[in-house]
């Protein structure tokens, strides 16, 4: 048995029964990662991790994730761990402050032991947009692992690390979770802190769990939901967390949207979506098409909220304060050059994009119109669970595609969230897990539910989880 | 469906360094991205009133209460130029 | 030209003296080392976001209040996006189309005593910008090396209050806004001083024809660090804009800035004048709804505000417009004045407070209410005063000795022996040895310069110790001397 192998919970277990320590369980992790061949980390910090483990194993009680290592998206701040965001704007940046996300798990016991690597600021489907370098798929290290959160989703897939933390805006964790066949969660918007996580969107914007089980996703997300004086939109979480043991879906309803089930999806992707709604049905639920014909409009409508509050979220990084700085002898060189050459281009499109939709004469056309777009998406969703209990799609339209293949025309990046991205405008809870295997690659199926329905949802994807029993372990992956 | 000017203006609103090249690149590139935006143009939104946010929260407020600021050192830390611990900035024309 | 009147309105920015800043934990500061006071938050580090200050919210409507403002049931906080050093954030938080405070009224008094009522158009809630300090020369942007940062003031909440385009000349300019700056300190919710920054004020200026409706092109004076500079660049704009349209020229919509050592109006036009602000609400931020009770409460709980005080002052209790000025400055001076007048003469209380007892307690650094003097100890040296028990000289000894003693002014007459000389035969027998020993004085006297009574009276003050009747000594000395 390797250990590595184990989920987040199987190895708390191991620590607790006295099977193994904090740090060799970090130690084994760590070496692991130094043969990193998918290049998931920008940063490991192997000396803190050792420290911290060693810590919690001279505790006489264990926290409750018992010295568990996990990974940190880059975007989250770490204080005196470089955090750059996937950008040269920020290198070498050690943050002053933790936040709070990852300050909360780590006095919960996990073990930080680096940082992912992401497409630059969050902006991205595939990870190609880091600054630094891509990170390869471990099922097939010529493609993808998707984006924004690559990185902290091939390390988990990899087996480099049990679990980690990822953003997500439109899809930053649901998408590279289906590509790389694990599980990963957005949780209703406000109910994990944003204060250190480097803003993208600020209406989109949240973090959440990336594991290879439902159980493990539902462990992380307890230890770290929950209301943050310091983020104004950050919920009471009215009850708590729960391990999910479901095993019986008889008497849920599950919509399936069938916006998101017609061309445009991979016939392959739609296939094994089905059989697993039909394994669903074998569980006692009732499967019912639904209707959200607005979600369409939904690319078009986070392609113009996403950038405006992008470009204003953004617009702080101008190397006076911290990160690098362009020689400058004018204060319009400072600002023009600095960004000009230290933020790359898909980034820049961005902020130009938003700062468009926001300019005089263009904000009630764009922004304006995107703003009421988004309530009709809103509506749309509260109708549809008027009648059912969870809403069924494919996570992605593909599966992992070739490194490569769609930096050429920017359009066609962006509509790798066609599916994620309607649960993001309606800051509605949403999963994926890995269902299936197409053209030899995994294929997700992501649930998404009512505000605050967490717990049923993670109910239902691990009851599926239990019957599909995926093998999230990529074929060739060095022991 | 958006011109020269307007890229320059926009670029030099969101204080955007583009070279000549950069600006043609990014004058079709936004094009095509607004080609696709513009489908919410078509929608009729009569009466429909703009999400800001999506969680229903009001009066989230801090007390009046001091918090320990930074030490000044670490404050700096992260600047490449300052002078007697303010951070500098070159001149304005 | 004469036909051109000015109209002048008016955008005030006041920093609040909350204990923190508008957004985090930070206490502002003034003077104190740079960045000293700062935090990832007001930094603008990565990742972090913004809380709102309740106390600044409480503020900003006691302020609504007092202007007769409309407080919004719904506000909420917008970003307003530029670029500038002081800016970390490269936007600012502030509010647009839906501020805390509406529509609203501030009626001020003239000297010579009639009302001048200026609209507030609203009152809203941002955050402060930074402290960005120029190198070279006079410490003017244009043209200097390069420029500092110190972020201390940067997030310190201020209210800006802006006026309908409703005052019409500079002095009215600036007698409002000395009116309002008092009304404020007053509050308690601000330390309101130009020259540290903490309120700051910016007039819009335009002329137009009289008896017209329609606004002319209108110029923004900013930067006057005291409202005398700000009276005299108001009037050296009006006369700009006067003497332009005079020679048939047109006013251009530009900042401008007076010169207070030359006189002169420069134009500080330059390429950022035009803003594209992008504004767009504050997604960090959620809406301010103040509970309806809580906000009648407060307007509840305003004092009775300067200025109608002033005028109650003057109009019911005799009080001079001196007198009610300085009365009303602050809240616990009223509070000392109105216990004094209501056991003595108000008028005669307020020459004392305003007078002998704030020179005197100037002295030791305080203030009527710090001090041992009771307001009723006030009313009681009024008393003895007008019963004739004491004469004010004597009764200015009393005061010192209540200010270091606390104890009653009678029981100090007593003790010090300061009863005024009542016995006329008494003062009758000092002046008389005066009069004999000053031959050339009664002479001058009876020559008709009547100055020299004041020589005598000197003189009766100091062979009496201070407890002759000034006035009873002038009437014996005309007896003695010109047998009146």
């Amino acid at each position: 048995m390797n250990l590595r192998d184990l989920s987040a919970v199987q190895q708390i277990e191991e620590i607790r029964a006295g099977r193994v320590s904090s740090l060799d369980l970090v130690d084994a992790h760590l070496a692991a990662i130094a043969h990193d061949d998918v290049e998931a980390f920008l940063a490991v910090d192997a000396d803190g991790a050792r420290s911290r483990a060693r810590a919690i194993d001279a505790m006489p009680e264990r926290p409750p994730l018992a010295g568990v290592p996990i990974a940190v998206k880059d975007a989250l701040s770490t204080r005196d761990i470089v955090t750059t965001s996937g950008s040269k704007m920020l290198e070498g940046f050690r943050p002053v402050y933790t936040a709070t996300c990852v300050a909360r798990l780590e006095a919960a016991g996990a073990v930080v032991v680096g940082k992912t690597n992401m497409d630059e600021f969050a902006m991205g489907s595939s990870t190609e947009n880091s600054a630094y370098k891509n990170t390869l798929n471990p099922w097939d290290h010529t493609r993808v692992p998707g984006g924004s959160s690559g990185g902290s989703a091939a390390a988990v897939s990899a087996r480099q690390v049990p679990w980690s933390l990822g953003s997500d805006t439109g899809g930053s964790i649901r998408q590279p979770a289906a590509l790389c066949g694990i599980v990963g969660m957005k949780p209703t918007y406000g109910a994990i802190s944003r204060y250190g996580l480097i803003a993208f969107a600020s209406s989109l914007d949240q973090v959440g769990p990336l594991a290879r089980t439902v159980a493990d996703a539902a462990l992380l997300l307890k230890y770290v939901v929950g209301h943050d004086p310091m983020d104004s939109t950050s919920l009471h979480w009215p009850t708590p967390i729960e391990v999910p043991t479901a095993t019986d879906l008889t008497g849920l309803r599950i919509g399936v949207v069938e916006e998101l089930m017609g061309q445009g999806i991979d016939p392959g992707i739609r296939a094994v979506v089905d059989d697993a709604l039909v394994q669903a049905e074998g569980l006692g639920a009732t499967i019912v098409p639904v209707s959200l014909p607005t979600s369409l409009s939904g690319l078009a409508t986070y392609y113009v909220l996403a950038p405006a509050e992008c470009s204003a979220n953004l617009a702080r990084f101008d190397g006076i304060r911290y990160g690098p700085s362009a020689d400058a002898d004018t204060l319009l060189d400072q600002y023009e050059v600095t960004r000009g050459t230290l933020f790359g281009a898909e980034v820049k499109r961005r902020i130009m994009l938003g700062t468009f939709a926001l300019a005089s004469g263009y904000y009630d056309q764009y922004y304006g119109r995107a703003q009421r777009v988004r309530t009709l998406i809103v509506r749309e969703f509260a109708r549809a669970f008027a009648h059912v209990d969870v809403l069924a799609s494919p996570t992605s339209p593909t599966v992992a595609f070739p490194i490569g293949d769609r930096t050429a025309d920017p359009y066609s990046m962006y509509l790798a969230d066609v599916c994620t991205i309607p649960a993001s405008l309606a800051g509605l809870p949403a999963l994926s897990i890995p269902c299936g295997m197409a053209e030899g690659l995994p294929v997700g199926l992501q649930l998404a539910g009512p505000a605050f329905s967490e717990n049923r949802l993670l109910d239902v994807a691990h009851a599926l989880e239990q019957a599909i029993a995926f093998d999230t372990r990529p074929p060739g992956l060095p022991q | 469906m958006i011109d020269d000017a307007t890229v320059r203006h926009v670029a030099r609103l969101a204080r955007l360094r583009l070279s000549d090249a950069e600006e043609q690149v990014m004058r079709e590139e936004l094009s095509g991205i607004l080609a696709h935006i513009d489908a919410i143009q078509a929608m009729d939104l009569d009466g429909v009133e703009p999400t800001t946010h999506v969680v229903e929260l009001e009066n989230v407020l801090r007390a009046d209460v001091p918090r320990p600021s930074l030490p000044r050192d670490e404050a700096l830390r992260e600047a490449r130029n300052t002078v007697d611990g303010e951070f500098a900035v070159p001149r304005m024309d | 030209m004469s036909d051109l009147e000015p109209v002048i309105g008016v955008e005030i920015h006041v920093q609040l003296s909350t204990r923190t800043k508008m957004f985090c934990g930070c206490e502002p500061s003034f003077g104190d080392a740079p960045n000293t006071h700062t935090c990832p938050v007001c930094l603008a580090h990565p990742g972090v976001l913004p809380v709102v200050n309740e106390e600044a919210i409480r503020r900003a409507i006691i302020i609504g209040h007092a202007l007769g403002c409309d407080i919004a049931p719904r506000s909420i906080f917008h970003r307003k996006n530029y670029f500038y050093p002081d800016l970390p954030k490269a936007y600012q938080i502030s509010q647009f189309d839906i501020p805390i405070c509406g529509r609203g009224s501030f009626t001020a008094l003239r000297e010579d005593g009639s009302e001048l009522v200026v609209g507030i158009t609203r009152v809203h809630l941002e955050e402060d910008a930074a402290k960005l300090t120029h190198a070279g020369v006079g410490g003017r942007r244009v043209g200097a090396d390069g420029s500092v940062v110190d972020f201390n003031r940067g997030g310190t909440p201020l209210v800006e209050i802006v006026t309908e385009p409703d005052l019409r000349s500079a002095s009215d300019t600036a007698t409002f806004l000395r009116q309002l700056r008092q009304t404020l300190l007053f509050l308690g919710v601000s330390d309101c001083s130009m020259e540290e920054g903490s309120m700051r004020a910016d007039a819009n200026v335009s002329v137009r024809p009289v008896g017209s409706q329609a606004l002319g092109v209108k110029t923004e004076l900013k930067n006057m660090n005291s409202f005398r500079f700000l009276e005299r660049g108001v009037e050296a704009e009006i006369a700009r804009q006067r003497e332009v349209i005079g020679s048939g020229g047109d006013i251009t919509q530009e900042t401008v800035h007076y010169e207070p050592d030359t006189g002169h109006i420069t134009s500080l036009r330059s390429k950022e004048e035009s803003h594209d602000y992008r504004y767009f609400p504050e997604p960090d931020l959620v809406p301010v709804v103040p509970d309806r009770a809580w906000v009648d409460e407060l307007r509840a709980s305003l004092p009775e505000l300067p200025i109608p005080l002033r005028r109650r002052l003057v109009g019911e209790m005799g009080l001079s417009v001196e007198d009610a000025e300085v009365i009303t400055q602050s809240p616990q001076l009223v509070a000392y004045f109105m216990d004094a007048a209501g056991q003595a003469d108000p008028k005669l209380c307020a020459n004392w407070i305003r007078g002998e007892l704030r020179a005197q307690l100037r002295d030791i650094g305080q203030e009527p209410w710090q001090s041992k003097v009771t307001p009723t100890h006030i009313a009681q040296i009024v008393g003895l005063v007008a019963d004739g028990t004491v004469s004010v000289p004597a009764a200015k000894e009393v005061l010192a000795g209540v200010i270091e003693t606390g104890d009653d002014p009678a029981a100090l007459v007593q003790a010090k022996g300061l009863a005024q000389i009542s016995d006329e035969g008494e003062l009758a027998a000092i002046i008389g040895a005066i009069v004999d020993a000053h031959p050339e004085q009664a002479q001058q006297l009876r020559e008709g310069q009547n100055k020299v009574i004041g020589f005598f009276v000197g003189q009766a003050m100091k062979q009496s110790g201070g407890r002759a009747d000034p006035q009873a000594v002038q009437r014996l000395v005309r007896k003695v001397v010109l047998g009146e």
